[in-house]
């Protein structure tokens, strides 16, 4: 049996007195029923954070989780952990505003510290056309109530005094700063969901890789797992990265190919860089990590692929990057860098909607903005999932948006997802 | 990653594009269904997790597009080709099975 503690300073204070012995699991090792009303295929940060929606705002408690590895295994403990709602078109801007809203109040409502730091998300500019579009960006956040400000160069520079300002090719003109922008401890982020999802009754089930899925009379009724078929009223896909290879096994075929994105933490070093910035010339951006560590990255590898591991080019240009902005960072050593598997959909946005086969819900496509839509994918799929309708702010996600020419193009590169 | 280019030999990644998958053909708009066909045609990809036939773009050399065989899982590559003699020999074979 499993103790439930709440999480407080007079938790940690009694844990410190008793040599920390008191400490129970977070969440139960659940074997699988044979139904629930709801299967969620995937234990990543969306799919956890669905499930706790479904059982706390939505009233259904009759929840499995089915993850293949282990719960934080995937890409929710393989990205850089920013989050940021600094979007331009109407149907992503309240959709990333709801999940910035969620991460403020994420720790209180899971009771766990998920370090959530809202340092300030900064996006510079190079050039008077790279202005103007930010401030287009900008301006489009605040008409839906986010928070902007167009920085000019001198305020940059006083908030970062030590950057590269007169790059011969991209000097710094200035930046697009979402103050309410910031960091996430990734990892507490898939425990938290866990946790709390667990003590409402849900299910989480690790080491079950989904097989196949049974179906009767056109309807899907269950998956096939490795261990053992689980029957269920609504089946949810929650696996972006593999989205396709699930889909298939139910006959679908996406809009969505699979891309390797490489990231990399350096060293611990003292305090360096206060918040995120991002390099509007190349494609770096960084923050610090906690620890000390410099976490960045850059564009994605740019082919098919499903090994989370990149190649060297990638490493060469996302570096380049960082010594053209922050020439100081070249003598600090490299940790280690990995690769993480994203669903690169055929517009850069995401899908949360029905998929054409009865019973069976698709939460896909994230491409590599997953992490910080996470509560607000969890909600929106939860919403989905328990009412059958769309959730307000995820209306225009549709599956069919491709057929009927509403897509949702942030970048404007067309069907080409390597370029999104 | 290194890929054989059969013009220039063995070269860097960076000296190449990624277009996609090679095995997605332009549809007949003659025919019937062609929306349909032409819908899966720009958007539907089959993103296999294996051996997947891919089109590539030696940019900074020869400008030839090439077929690139390649294991999705490991970035193994096994066999390269001028997509040039690809399209012509799918071209023949649709020819000799046309009724």
């Amino acid at each position: 049996m499993i103790r439930h503690d709440r999480y407080s300073i007079f938790s940690v204070l009694r844990e410190a007195l008793r040599g920390q012995s008191g400490w129970g699991p977070a969440w139960r090792d659940a074997s699988p029923k044979a139904r629930y009303d709801v299967v969620i295929v995937g234990g990543g940060g969306h799919g956890l954070a669905t499930a706790y929606y479904l059982a706390k705002r939505y009233g259904i408690n009759s929840v499995a989780v089915v993850e293949k590895g282990w719960i934080g295994s995937g890409n929710v403990g393989r990205n850089t952990t920013i989050i940021r709602s600094n979007y331009l078109l109407p149907g992503n801007i309240p959709f990333y505003e709801l999940s910035m809203k969620l991460w403020e109040g994420l720790e209180q409502d899971l009771n766990y510290n998920a370090m959530v730091s809202q340092r300030g998300v900064l996006n510079l500019y190079h050039s008077d056309a790279q202005r103007d579009a930010y401030a287009r960006r900008g301006n489009a956040m605040r008409l839906h109530g986010v928070d902007a400000e167009l920085l000019d160069r001198d305020a940059v520079r006083k908030m970062y005094p030590w950057f590269n300002y007169d790059d011969a090719r991209f000097p710094i003109q200035g930046g697009l700063l979402q103050r309410r922008g910031g960091t996430v401890r990734h990892d507490a982020v898939a425990w938290g969901y866990a946790r709390a999802a667990d003590r409402l009754g849900v299910d989480i089930i690790e080491n079950a890789e989904v097989t196949g899925f049974r179906s009767t009379g056109g309807r899907i009724t269950g998956v096939e797992t490795t261990r053992g078929i689980i029957g269920a009223g609504k089946i949810g896909l929650a696996c972006a990265g593999n989205s396709s290879r699930v889909a298939a096994m139910a006959g679908l075929t996406l809009p969505i190919e699979s891309h390797v994105l490489q990231a990399f933490v350096t060293e611990g070093i003292k305090p360096f860089v206060d918040g995120v910035v991002t390099f509007g010339a190349g494609h770096f951006y960084i923050s610090q990590s906690d620890k000390g560590g410099l976490v960045f990255g850059g564009d994605l590898d740019g082919y098919n692929s499903y090994a989370q591991r990149g190649n060297l080019p990638v490493v060469e240009d996302v570096i380049e990057g960082g010594m053209a902005l922050m020439p100081r960072i070249g003598r600090v050593r490299l940790l280690r860098s990995w690769g993480g598997i994203m669903d690169m959909s055929m517009d850069g946005s995401p899908i949360i909607d029905k998929a054409p086969i009865a019973g069976l819900y698709l939460n896909a496509g994230w491409c590599y903005g997953g992490f910080k839509a996470t509560p607000a994918s969890g909600l929106c799929f939860a919403h989905l999932l328990a009412r059958d309708e769309p959730h307000e702010v995820a209306r225009a996600y549709r599956l069919d948006r491709f057929r009927t020419g509403h897509m949702i193009d942030e970048k404007g590169m067309g069907n080409q997802p390597n370029l999104h | 990653m290194r890929i054989s280019c059969p013009h220039c030999g063995e070269r860097g990644l960076a000296e190449f594009t990624y277009l996609g998958d090679a095995s997605v053909t332009r549809p007949d708009p003659g025919l019937p269904g062609a929306a349909d066909a032409f819908y899966a045609f720009a958007y539907e990809r089959r993103n296999v997790a294996g051996l997947m036939q891919e089109l590539w773009y030696h940019q900074a050399g020869c400008h030839a597009w090439i077929v690139v065989s390649r294991d999705t899982r490991t970035h193994e590559i096994f066999n390269v080709r001028l997509a040039q003699d690809v399209a012509l020999e799918r071209s023949k074979s649709s020819v000799s099975h046309a009724p």
